[in-house]
């Protein structure tokens, strides 16, 4: 019997559909649930086999901190998605965002969801390339051996743009 | 819906995934490789064993159990499967399109 001609993979992409090729996140917020939307779709885009990028600016560099990226919290107060039938006044006694935070983590970590340290890790191990703000490293003054060994540079907001420079790229902002 | 890959007919839903596991040989996949653009080695069927078993024991498969299976780096399993490695391993393995986002 004699194979038929070539398999074409049915989900192959037609030149003519503009598909998204590429994903610069920037992540301007310190919260562990900001910080794990950026890498969540950095991550994905990398596993659908796009090019992923992420800048952290402002708070988000906390994220990029050796010695704090792990340890981020969620906002117990001013959240009102946050335990809705829970009083206000609750989220601010002491050690209840530590708490609520850690709990969080926990249920992260059930769904296979890694510490942000080893999700950066998994980030540039698929390509993808962590980037920090200029502007806001100066004004936080933060020395460069504070950051993880895996920051490809500390760059300007021009710089950044160049790196969603091309066809099918996709800028978003947290 | 039914394809025929290289001289084998098999069951396969509309993204070209296999719905029957069994009906997997490792020449389909060589084929299933050679349509994605590239050639499999020895470690790639380790791999492929790998998330045929899992898938098998019900396991849900993520990027960071590969990495952690001790088989592969997450950094070679991007190597060895260019273009999504998690949803291109499992079309050559056989198995459904993972449904995970990490």
């Amino acid at each position: 019997m004699e194979a038929p001609a070539t398999y074409t993979d049915p989900t192959t992409k037609k030149a003519d559909e503009h598909p998204v090729r590429k994903v610069l996140v920037i992540v301007s917020k310190g919260t562990l649930e900001d910080v794990y939307a950026g890498l969540i779709m950095a991550n994905g885009a990398l596993m659908e086999g796009m090019e992923a990028k992420m800048f952290f600016t402002f708070f988000g560099l906390e994220a990029i901190r050796k010695d704090r990226q792990d340890h981020l919290h969620t906002s117990t107060v001013g959240n009102p998605a946050f335990m809705q039938k829970m009083p206000t006044m609750l989220g601010g006694l002491p050690g209840f965002e530590a708490l609520a935070s850690a709990m969080m983590r926990k249920e992260m970590d059930k769904l296979d969801i890694p510490p942000v340290s080893e999700f950066m890790e998994m980030i540039v191990a698929g390509g993808g390339e962590i980037y920090g703000c200029k502007l806001a490293v100066e004004m936080f003054k933060i020395e460069e051996d504070e950051f993880i060994d895996d920051l490809a540079g500390v760059i300007t907001v021009g710089d950044m743009y160049a790196l969603a420079e091309g066809e099918g790229a996709q800028i978003i902002f947290i | 819906m039914q394809q025929t890959i290289g001289i084998t007919t098999v069951d396969v839903n509309d993204e070209g995934y296999l719905t029957d596991p069994g009906q997997w040989t490792p020449e389909l996949a060589h084929q299933i490789a050679q349509a994605q653009g590239f050639e499999l080695t020895d470690k790639h069927f380790e791999v492929l064993h790998y998330l045929r078993d899992r898938y098998a024991e019900g396991t849900p498969l993520t990027i960071r159990r590969i990495g952690k299976s001790g088989l592969v780096t997450i950094k070679e399993f991007y190597d060895l499967f260019p273009g999504g490695p998690l949803k291109v391993s499992s079309k050559i393995a056989g198995i459904p399109k993972p449904a995970s986002c990490v």
